[in-house]
């Protein structure tokens, strides 16, 4: 029989491999389908720890970051993609793919390195999770601070959200519906009004660059 | 107790056995390859015994030595058939005590596939043509990248087993199934598969069947070889495909492994299956690929390698 510690090595497993495939894929269509994959890898997480400790609330709550994160979320994002093969792929990052996936090796250590005192404070099967959810958050920000296109920063900033979601679970053990709804709430909010800006962006620049915000036009 | 494996005699008929049904299936196998490809393509292919009718053709025809080649181009052929030969009699293929087992590991093996690869990459050196070197730079190229990646995968899977021995390694996922489905090993599994395709030469990082000089890496350097020798340059390149093909089943799929003598022809059958599926589904991703540019196969490896690295890490952290 595979236990309940076995699964959540494994999402958590997916859950950081999707994140090393965003730096991996330039397809912006390839990002977000690993969004989705994350969305469910995250929410399998805390369902698992729900199960694991008997708790609805916990449950309810996984179900809910599925529908948000794999579900709605990615559409929102899909909608903002703009035609145009030039617009839907990542062509020139400021870090190159082969270093950024050098990085992302490199700040997983990091993320191992910073959260041992952690684990120590409680060491059980889902606290040792904790620095997969660690360097995840890190792989979040080194998108947001290395992509160029407007969408790659969305899925960055995504990413870095769900690395935070999962670390307060696995840290923590469950906080409350109340916040979590309310915070999930906000991250919609913030998507939707990026996706808003990107289609802005795109109307009045012509392309969703951001360094080609660099210059005044009239 | 003859019928245990640990057993000398036993051991020395089972890497017998190794050797001789890897010698066997490797053309087998490249043949299954090119006719899935064929007949997803629409093709009707030339049957799975293709290569071993162009290798009888090939074994008897003279081989010509280019003018000004040394005993480095005509030894090349024999040596990469001899690397592939220890390693087919060394690695836990159908059985995890074979005859070497004990004084070859991870390291050994590593290093018996990259002498291979070294003694032909001088063999096209050695030709002094501009196709020999680029290939040879090339392949040396993705070698350097290739080989960190098998080491660290493996590290990631010996780190819990405590040995770097392969049969270990095999023995402990026979009885502990459920390894398999561990994070560290699926990682580890991914990045090897993608180092096996760059180490023999496949899509999407060579093209095995193309000779259009711009884009050859593997084909570059055998181009000056003829009858014999280039039938055992095909020979050692179809084992050492079968060889790490077998060596990724056996580390992720250990089942049907022979413990006693009395289960070899199951190993056998189950071996040449595990093998088969595999062969047959990289031939199928083959279809739906296309080559990499040269300059962005370097990516394709520092990502293998960073699922590695991953690999190694959560082995050691989610233990």
């Amino acid at each position: 029989m595979i236990d309940h510690v076995q699964v959540l090595h494994l999402a958590a497993g997916v859950f950081l491999l999707t994140a090393v495939g965003v730096l991996w894929r330039r397809q912006l269509p390839a990002k977000i389908r690993l969004l989705v994959v994350q969305g469910l890898a995250l929410a399998a997480m805390v369902g698992i720890i729900g199960v694991q400790r008997g708790d609805l609330a916990l449950v309810l709550v996984a179900a809910g970051l599925a529908v948000l994160r794999a579900g709605v979320m990615p559409a929102v994002l899909r909608r903002a993609l703009v035609p145009g093969a030039q617009e839907r792929r990542e062509t020139r990052p400021v870090v190159d793919v082969a270093a950024s996936l050098l990085a992302a090796a490199l700040l997983t250590l990091l993320a191992y390195a910073l959260t041992r005192p952690l684990v120590a404070l409680d060491p059980t099967p889902i606290t040792a999770v904790l620095p997969v959810a660690v360097a995840v958050v890190l792989i979040g920000f080194f998108v947001l601070t290395t992509r160029r296109r407007a969408l790659s920063q969305v899925v960055g900033f995504l990413l870095l959200d769900n690395g935070i979601t999962a670390t307060a679970f696995l840290a923590t053990g469950g906080i409350p519906l109340v916040v979590e709804v309310g915070v999930s709430f906000d991250v919609l909010l913030i998507v939707l009004v990026l996706q808003m800006l990107t289609l802005r962006l795109r109307a009045t620049v012509g392309t969703t660059d951001i360094n080609e915000l660099r210059e005044l036009r009239d | 107790m003859t019928d245990s494996l640990q057993d000398p005699v036993t051991a020395v008929v089972a890497s017998l056995a190794q050797v001789a049904v890897v010698v066997l299936v490797a053309p087998l196998l490249v043949g299954l390859m090119r006719q899935v490809r064929a007949r997803m393509e629409g093709r009707v292919g030339a049957g799975v015994w293709q290569p071993w009718r162009d290798l009888r053709k090939l074994f008897r025809r003279q081989p010509v030595t280019p003018v000004g080649t040394t005993w480095a181009f005509r030894a090349a052929p024999l040596l990469l058939v001899a690397t592939a030969l220890v390693v087919a009699a060394t690695i836990p293929l159908l059985t995890t005590h074979t005859v070497l087992d004990r004084v070859a590991d991870l390291f050994a093996v590593v290093g018996l596939l990259t002498l291979g690869t070294v003694v032909l990459a001088l063999a096209a050196l050695n030709t002094g043509t501009a196709f020999g070197g680029m290939g040879a730079s090339r392949e040396v190229t993705v070698l350097a990248l290739v080989e960190p990646t098998i080491l660290v995968a493996v590290f990631a899977l010996s780190a819990r087993v405590g040995s770097t021995n392969l049969g270990q390694l095999v023995d402990a996922a026979l009885h502990d199934p459920l390894r398999v489905v561990s994070p560290a090993s699926l990682l580890a599994a991914a990045a090897l598969l993608v180092v096996t395709v760059a180490e023999t030469g496949r899509l999407p990082v060579d093209n095995p069947a193309t000779h259009l000089e711009l884009t050859m890496l593997h084909e570059a350097m055998v181009l000056e070889y003829s009858g014999v020798d280039l039938g055992l340059v095909e020979l050692a390149a179809s084992m050492r495909l079968t060889l790490l093909l077998g060596l990724v089943a056996s580390l992720f799929t250990p089942w049907g492994i022979a413990t006693s003598l009395a289960g070899l022809p199951l190993a056998l059958v189950a071996f040449t299956a595990k093998v088969a599926v595999l062969a047959a589904a990289l031939a199928a991703a083959e279809v739906l690929l296309a080559k990499l540019r040269l300059f962005r196969v370097p990516e394709l490896l520092a990502g293998s390698f960073v699922l590695a690295l991953l690999a190694a890490t959560t082995s050691f952290f989610l233990a």
